[in-house]
C-alpha cells in the first residue's frame, strides 16, 4: 500500500523494517514504523501539502494543527487521559510521531458486533459495556479540559489489553468488544473548560454516531448515562446538549 | 397492461428561481428530460431578494411558464401523471406561491401531488446525470450546506454548517461589493476571483465535519471597509473569500469520505457550478483514487426538473402527498425523507 503515495522526507532513510501506510485518514496518512529502536512501533502521522489548496494557507493550516495536536496531547497524557504518547514532531515537515496504539476503531469493531441484525440490539450487552466505556472516555477526558472538536467511532481505538494480562491476539479479535478506549486523532482538539464546548463536542458525536450506525442509535443513551458520572459539571454539560440539539439548523419545530 | 412510461410535472420555488420541468421515466429505467425551464428574480446591486417580492415574482410568472413548459415538452395535460412540487425546506412566501400553483393545477387537472424535498431533488438529479453511483454528496447553495451520504434508506448528513449557508455568505459578501446580482452574484464573484492574487487573513472555521461562515463573512466585511488603505482589491479579496471557504468545503468532504470509506463525491447546489470548488474538489478526489461529479448550472442551480425527478421516483413507489398534507415547511431535514426507491 505505501508504493502509491512517495512517501515522506522523513522515512526515506533506509530503514530495517520497511514502513507501512495503514490508512489513508482525512487529514493525511498514518504509517507504522519504528521509532528508536526496531521492537518499538510507532504511528507516524503525517498531513502532506493539500495541492488544492492556496500554499499559505496550507502551510499555516497544517503548523497550527501539528503544533496544537502535540501540545494537546502531552497534556492528555500529563492528566493521565489514554490517548497516544507524542516521540517527536516537525510541524514545518508536517509530521508527529506517535505512540502505536494496537486494537482497531470502535466503528470496526461496533459494525462488526452488529452484522446485519435488525433486532436484539437493544438488548445487546457487549455492546452497552462498550458505549459506556466510551461515555467514560469522554468524560474523563472534558473534567481535564479537553474538547475533541471530531469525536466519532473512527476517532477511537478500542485497544486490547497487553499480552501480559490476558492472554489473547495482540490485534485484539475480530468482534470482541473488550479493551480499553483511546482516543485518538486530536488534531481539531483545543483546551476548553466551557459547558457549551463540551455540550458541542457530544452533539458532534452524537449526530456522527446517528449516521454510522443507525442501527445501533438506541443504545447511545448508554454513553450519555456513563458520562453523567464522570465530573462534577456532567450533568450541566447534559442539559446544554438539549439546548443544542434544538439549535441544530432547520430542525424541524413540531412539538 | 402494465404502464411502462411515467411523466411529471415538476415545480420549484424555494429561493428566488421559479423552475418548471416536465420529466419521464420509462419502466427500464430510463429518464428524459422534456423540458427544464426557469425564470430567475434578480434584486438590485447591494440588496437580497425579499420574500414578499420574490414570491410576487413567482406568481407572476408562473403560469406562463408552466404552459412553455408543458408546449416545450411535447405533452399534453392528459399525459401528464403526477404534479411534483417542493415543500421545503425553503423561503416561507415564496414556497407557498409555488405550492398555491401546483395544488392549483392538481384540482384543475385531477392530477395526484406529490411533495418533494428540495435537498433530495438536488440529490437525485445529481446522480442521474452524472452516473454516481453511491457517492459523498456536498450539497452547497445560498440556503444550505450539508455533506450527505446515503445509508439505510435516508440520506444522512454528517455535517452542515453551525450558521449561515456558504452561498449565502458569499451572496452577502456581493452585496458588500456591490457586485451584481445578474445573472448571480456567485457568479460575479468567480469571475472577479480569477483576477485577485493576494491571500488575505480571514478565519477558518472548521468543526469536525461541521464549519461555520458567518464569522468569516464579517471579517471579509470589515477587511473591504480597510480596502483604501489596505493596498488589495475587491479581486483580492473575491479570491481570499473562495479560496478559504472553499477550502473548508473541500476539507469536510475528505473527511466525510474517509469516515464512510467512499471515493465518489458529488457536487450539488448553486455553489457546485462554482468551476473553482470543482477543481479543488476534483484534485482532492483524485488523490483518494476517485473522482468528482459536478452538474452544469442547468442542474446545479435550482430547477423544476430536479423536483419531478424525486417526485417521480417516490411516486412509482407508491407515494402521494394528500391535498390536506401539502402544506409547506421552511424547515424540512434532507434525513426526515424515508427513501425507499434505493436498496
Amino acid at each position: 500500500m505505501s508504493g502509491d503515495f512517495p512517501l515522506p522526507p522523513i522515512l526515506q532513510t533506509p530503514c530495517s523494517s520497511e514502513p507501512v501506510l495503514i490508512t489513508q485518514g482525512a487529514e493525511g496518512r498514518l504509517y507504522k514504523t519504528t521509532y528508536l529502536t526496531p521492537n518499538l512501533p510507532c504511528a507516524l502521522k503525517y498531513r502532506p501539502p493539500k495541492p488544492w489548496r492556496h500554499p499559505t494557507l496550507d502551510a499555516r493550516l497544517t503548523k497550527h494543527r501539528i503544533l496544537s495536536e502535540a501540545r494537546i496531547l502531552s497534556r492528555c497524557r500529563r492528566e493521565g487521559i489514554r490517548v497516544p504518547g507524542v516521540y517527536a514532531s516537525d510541524e514545518v515537515g508536517g509530521w508527529l510521531m506517535l505512540e502505536w496504539v494496537p486494537g482497531a476503531p470502535v466503528r470496526v469493531r461496533i459494525n462488526e458486533a452488529l452484522g446485519d441484525r435488525q433486532s436484539g440490539i437493544e438488548e445487546d450487552e457487549g455492546l452497552k459495556d462498550l458505549m459506556r466505556r466510551i461515555g467514560k472516555a469522554i468524560g474523563d477526558m472534558h473534567a481535564v479540559g479537553v474538547v475533541h472538536g471530531d469525536l466519532t467511532t473512527s476517532n477511537m481505538m478500542l485497544s486490547p489489553k497487553p499480552l501480559n494480562e490476558v492472554d489473547g491476539e495482540p490485534e485484539g479479535q475480530k468482534g470482541c468488544l473488550e479493551g480499553e478506549i483511546v482516543i485518538i486523532d486530536l488534531g481539531l482538539a483545543s483546551g476548553s473548560l466551557l459547558i457549551e464546548d463540551r455540550a458541542v463536542d457530544l452533539y458532534v458525536l452524537e449526530r456522527a454516531f446517528g449516521s454510522t450506525h443507525p442501527r445501533a442509535e438506541c443504545i447511545f443513551d448508554q454513553v450519555l448515562e456513563a458520562y453523567n458520572g464522570t465530573f462534577k459539571q456532567a450533568p450541566a454539560v447534559l442539559k446544554k446538549l438539549e439546548d443544542v440539539r434544538m439549535r441544530g439548523r432547520k430542525r424541524s419545530m413540531i412539538g | 397492461m402494465a404502464k411502462d412510461s411515467w411523466i411529471a410535472l415538476g415545480c420549484e420555488g424555494s429561493a428566488n428561481k421559479l423552475g418548471i420541468g416536465v420529466i419521464r421515466h420509462t419502466s427500464s429505467n430510463e429518464t428524459t428530460i422534456l423540458s427544464n425551464l426557469r425564470h430567475t428574480f434578480v434584486s438590485p446591486p447591494g440588496t437580497g431578494f425579499l420574500p414578499k417580492d420574490t414570491a410576487a415574482h413567482h406568481r407572476a410568472h408562473f403560469p406562463q411558464l408552466a404552459l412553455r413548459a408543458l408546449k416545450e415538452a411535447g405533452c399534453s395535460i392528459a399525459d401528464v401523471d403526477v404534479i411534483c412540487f417542493t415543500q421545503g425546506p425553503g423561503m416561507g412566501a415564496p414556497l407557498s406561491s409555488v405550492a398555491v400553483a401546483a395544488r392549483t393545477l392538481s384540482l384543475l387537472w385531477d392530477k395526484p401531488l406529490v411533495g418533494v424535498n428540495h435537498c433530495v431533488g438536488h440529490i437525485e438529479m445529481g446522480r442521474t446525470i452524472t452516473g454516481a453511483d453511491n457517492p459523498v454528496v456536498l450539497y452547497v447553495s445560498g440556503g444550505n450546506s450539508q455533506v450527505i451520504a446515503y445509508a439505510e434508506q435516508r440520506y444522512r448528513i454528517f455535517g452542515e454548517t453551525l450558521d449561515i449557508a456558504v452561498g449565502n455568505c458569499l451572496d452577502r459578501f456581493a452585496r458588500t461589493l456591490k457586485i451584481s446580482n445578474d445573472p448571480a452574484p456567485g457568479y460575479n464573484i468567480e469571475q472577479l476571483a480569477k483576477k485577485g492574487n493576494i491571500l488575505l487573513d480571514l478565519p477558518y472555521t472548521v468543526k469536525g465535519m461541521d464549519c461555520s461562515f458567518s464569522g468569516i463573512l464579517a471579517s471579509a466585511d470589515a477587511l473591504a471597509a480597510t480596502m483604501d488603505k489596505g493596498g488589495f482589491t475587491p479581486e483580492d479579496l473575491c479570491f481570499t473569500l473562495q479560496e478559504t471557504v472553499f477550502a473548508m468545503l473541500v476539507e469536510i468532504t475528505e473527511r466525510a469520505m474517509a469516515h464512510v470509506g467512499s471515493n465518489q463525491v458529488l457536487i450539488v447546489g448553486g455553489v457546485g457550478s462554482n468551476e473553482r470548488l470543482q477543481q479543488m474538489m476534483g484534485e482532492m478526489a483524485r488523490e483518494r483514487g476517485g473522482s468528482v461529479f459536478a452538474t452544469d448550472e442547468r442542474f446545479c442551480i435550482d430547477n423544476g426538473i430536479m423536483i419531478a425527478h424525486a417526485g417521480l421516483l417516490a411516486y412509482r413507489t407508491g407515494y402521494r402527498t394528500e391535498l390536506k398534507d401539502t402544506m409547506c415547511t421552511q424547515r424540512f431535514r434532507t434525513d426526515e425523507v424515508f427513501v425507499k426507491w434505493r436498496d
